[in-house]
């Protein structure tokens, strides 16, 4: 039994099955009149973002909600110890109001972890810094299930910024577990140094993986790196790493465009791609939901 | 002054010994000594060594004397078996003056558990833009010989070759935190595959190479002496390696924490194994180990940097680096290299040569008639189990807490006076 979603590498297969299977039966609940099942009536659940990060926040608002939980917002922006009550601190408040969960989204690597030892309750990341941000790769999982029908065996491209990327990591973990095959796209100054021990392929030439690509995931990439020499110009990134329209022709008729958002229309994925019927990117948002009701639910009711 | 006579201690070892301390020297040697009035202390099993000698302590005095004080740090060197310890500059206000250094030296003489040996600021403030008054600290009363910025490096190459060219005229040394800062950018543990794994911004290994390199160059060319501070990479052993056979005049130090530990501990997240440079892999801690029984590496330096319980219970890329040394640094040691270095290798590196680096004639000398009665007596049978809350130091960043170690401290004399008895300090 688990108590903690730190890592998408907590989760063994059968583990993460169960919870793309109870997503299943969560997002069967979006179609009804009355959205809501009464299981976490009582439970609240702390949702501490020292990020900003509107999306990832209401998703697990809405997903707690739908769930009947109680729900506290905590927006903590800005470094612990520069501004104000440190982490553990604000862990100690959180636990003596009660929290069953904290739902933490945190700019420094590792910070999950941290709390985690300062509280009795259940903590799930929600990306800390570059690290990883294990509810996306379960929604992205998901979505592939979902579009594609399987996971084992799929060809998945995870293309771009791989170094700061805690979508990259979590992906990698997850979609290793569940069978499928990942290459990484990038240029070589975004893959991390010790890549080579990761589940995953690695690749210099987005042109050259995208005939056998059952998935292409296009990471944000932010034009700040330029400035610290990761590439030459965003224009010089877009033509060997972003995913246009003649590229897309290259993929095999089957395969689906995902982005965890938000996007940089015309960096990394053009709009053509990006609102063409291959692209899940709205899906993802909607998924998310799911997923996130279907990870508090085993969490915090003991059944994982 | 008290009289002593040291019961059947084995010197680097060596047969039981009777040694007779008197008037801060051994006055006599041999089996069976006695001497009316002294004050007997039983070394049965005990190892004497030469008093150890640090080359890089983060006292932290003036400045952060909630983290450690001169006094506190110089008890936790008393119990780690020290006589001698050498102070680092990066204090608030930066040892970057006499009248810094010289209160240093003065609070380390009240204090009067080891002699505090200050190192001054290469660079004012440590900014890396102007050579601090080294001459000036050189001619204090703090006589200082060894220079660095330790915690940054000097990283303008021709202010490092004014700085080893000046101190050539008081034979001084400059002591480099070796780190090429435009390659340390945000940088949080080792660049390889845990960093990768945990998301976190690496510290290559050629950050330190590449400076080493580059000083060992410059210090052969203007003929000045070089230190290395806490050389961590396999690489950098082997640039030392070549330096020295072409007779370029460097030394180098290694920390404890470098001899055992590795990247892996980062896996935890937890910032007491934060430190700079960083933990590296077990390639890397093998070929620091052999390179400390080659000689390659000269010492052992603790880099004892305590810090204050908020800069460590946090989010680890907001944690200070550093950990503690002092008291644990012997134990580590003989843990990890008795077997190849013998007694009087560890001696060599942990007493005798430290002394000589940093100019301390009065220490890194083996008890004998007529020597300054500066020594320490080891346990090697004893087992102990490290208990933060128990350290001397006043911080607890220890990475070694609830671990096991071998050999303990039992007695330190500085200048015939006991700063630690039956394992405890004397004041």
């Amino acid at each position: 039994m688990i108590r903690h979603l730190l890592s998408a590498g907590d989760l063994d297969a059968a583990t993460a099955t169960l919870v793309l299977d109870t997503a299943q039966e969560m997002a069967s609940l979006a179609d009804r009149e009355v959205k809501k099942l009464p299981t976490l009536r009582g439970r609240t659940v702390v949702n501490l973002f020292y990020e900003d990060s509107t999306r990832t926040r209401i998703s697990f608002e809405a997903a707690a909600k739908r769930l009947s939980a109680d729900v506290i917002n905590f927006s903590a922006k800005g470094s612990s110890v520069s501004k104000g009550e440190s982490l553990k601190d604000t862990a100690l408040t959180l636990q003596a109001m009660g929290a069953d969960a904290v739902v933490i989204r945190h700019s420094a690597s590792g910070a999950p972890h941290r709390l985690a030892n300062w509280i009795d309750g259940t903590v799930v990341n929600a990306g800390d810094g570059t690290h990883e941000h294990p509810t996306q790769a379960l929604l992205d999982a998901y979505t592939m299930r979902s579009r594609l029908g399987r996971l084992s065996g799929l060809n998945v491209a995870i293309v771009g910024d791989v170094l700061h990327s805690r979508v990259a990591r979590s992906n990698v973990l997850l979609l290793h577990t569940l069978g499928a095959k990942v290459t990484l796209v990038a240029p070589p100054t975004l893959l991390p140094v010790g890549v080579d021990a990761w589940p995953a392929e690695t690749s210099y030439h987005l042109d050259s993986v995208l005939p056998d690509a059952d998935v292409v995931m296009m990471l944000r990439v932010q034009r700040e790196r330029m400035d610290q020499a990761y590439f030459p110009s965003a224009r010089e990134y877009s033509r060997r790493y972003g995913l246009d329209g003649a590229r897309m022709r290259r993929l095999p008729e089957h395969a689906i465009v995902m982005h965890p958002g938000p996007m940089n229309r015309g960096m990394e994925i053009t709009p053509e791609v990006a609102d063409s019927p291959r692209s899940t990117i709205v899906e993802q948002v909607a998924n998310g939901v799911s997923v996130r009701m279907a990870v508090l639910y085993l969490l915090l009711g003991g059944k994982v | 002054m008290t009289t002593y006579l040291i019961k059947g201690a084995r010197i680097l070892g060596g047969e039981p010994t009777d040694l007779l301390i008197r008037d801060g020297v051994v006055a006599e040697m041999g089996s069976g000594l006695s001497a009316a009035g002294a004050r007997v202390v039983d070394a049965d099993g005990l190892v004497a060594l030469p008093g150890l000698v640090d080359l890089h302590t983060h006292l932290r005095e003036p400045g952060r004397e909630d983290a450690e004080t001169v006094e506190t740090g110089s008890r936790a060197a008393a119990l780690g078996g020290y006589t001698a310890v050498c102070a680092m500059a990066n204090t608030s206000p930066v040892a970057d003056t006499a009248g810094v250094v010289e209160q240093v030296w003065r609070l380390g003489r009240e204090a009067g558990l080891v002699d505090v040996q200050p190192i001054g600021a290469v660079t004012v403030g440590l900014n890396g833009e102007q050579l601090a008054e080294l001459g000036a600290m050189a001619d204090s009363a703090a006589r200082v010989r060894i220079f660095s910025d330790d915690g940054f490096c000097v990283a303008d190459p021709r202010l490092m070759r004014r700085a080893l060219e000046y101190v050539k005229a008081f034979d001084g040394v400059i002591a480099q935190h070796a780190e090429e800062p435009r390659l340390t950018v945000g940088a949080q543990m080792h660049e390889g595959e845990v960093a990768a794994r945990l998301g976190m911004t690496g510290w290559p290994a050629v950050a330190e190479e590449s400076i080493i390199a580059r000083d060992v160059l410059l210090a052969e060319h203007v003929g000045a002496r070089l230190h290395v501070c806490h050389v961590s990479t396999a690489g950098s052993v082997g640039i030392l390696r070549w330096a020295k056979e072409r007779g370029i005049r460097v030394t180098a130090e290694v920390t404890p924490h470098h001899l055992l530990l590795t990247d892996e501990r980062a896996t935890s997240y937890d910032p007491v194994y934060k430190v700079n440079p960083p933990l590296r892999t077990a390639a890397d801690v093998a070929a620091l180990r052999a390179a400390l029984v080659e000689g390659v590496v000269d010492i052992v330096a603790t880099d004892h940097a305590p810090h204050a319980v908020e800069d460590k219970e946090c989010e680890w890329a907001y944690a200070r680096p550093g950990m503690l040394g002092l008291e644990t640094a012997l134990s580590i040691v003989i843990d990890t290299a008795l077997d190849q270095l013998g007694w009087d290798g560890i001696a060599q590196r942990m007493s005798r040569t430290p002394a000589r680096i940093a100019g301390l004639t009065e220490h890194g000398l083996d008890p004998a008639v007529g020597v300054p009665a500066n020594f320490t007596l080891v346990d090697p049978a004893a087992r102990w189990t490290v208990e933060p809350a128990d350290l001397a130091s006043r911080s607890r960043n220890t990475p070694y807490a609830e671990t096991t170690l071998p050999a303990r401290v039992v007695a330190t004399f500085l200048r015939g006076e006991p700063t630690v008895l039956d394992g405890k300090a004397t004041k």
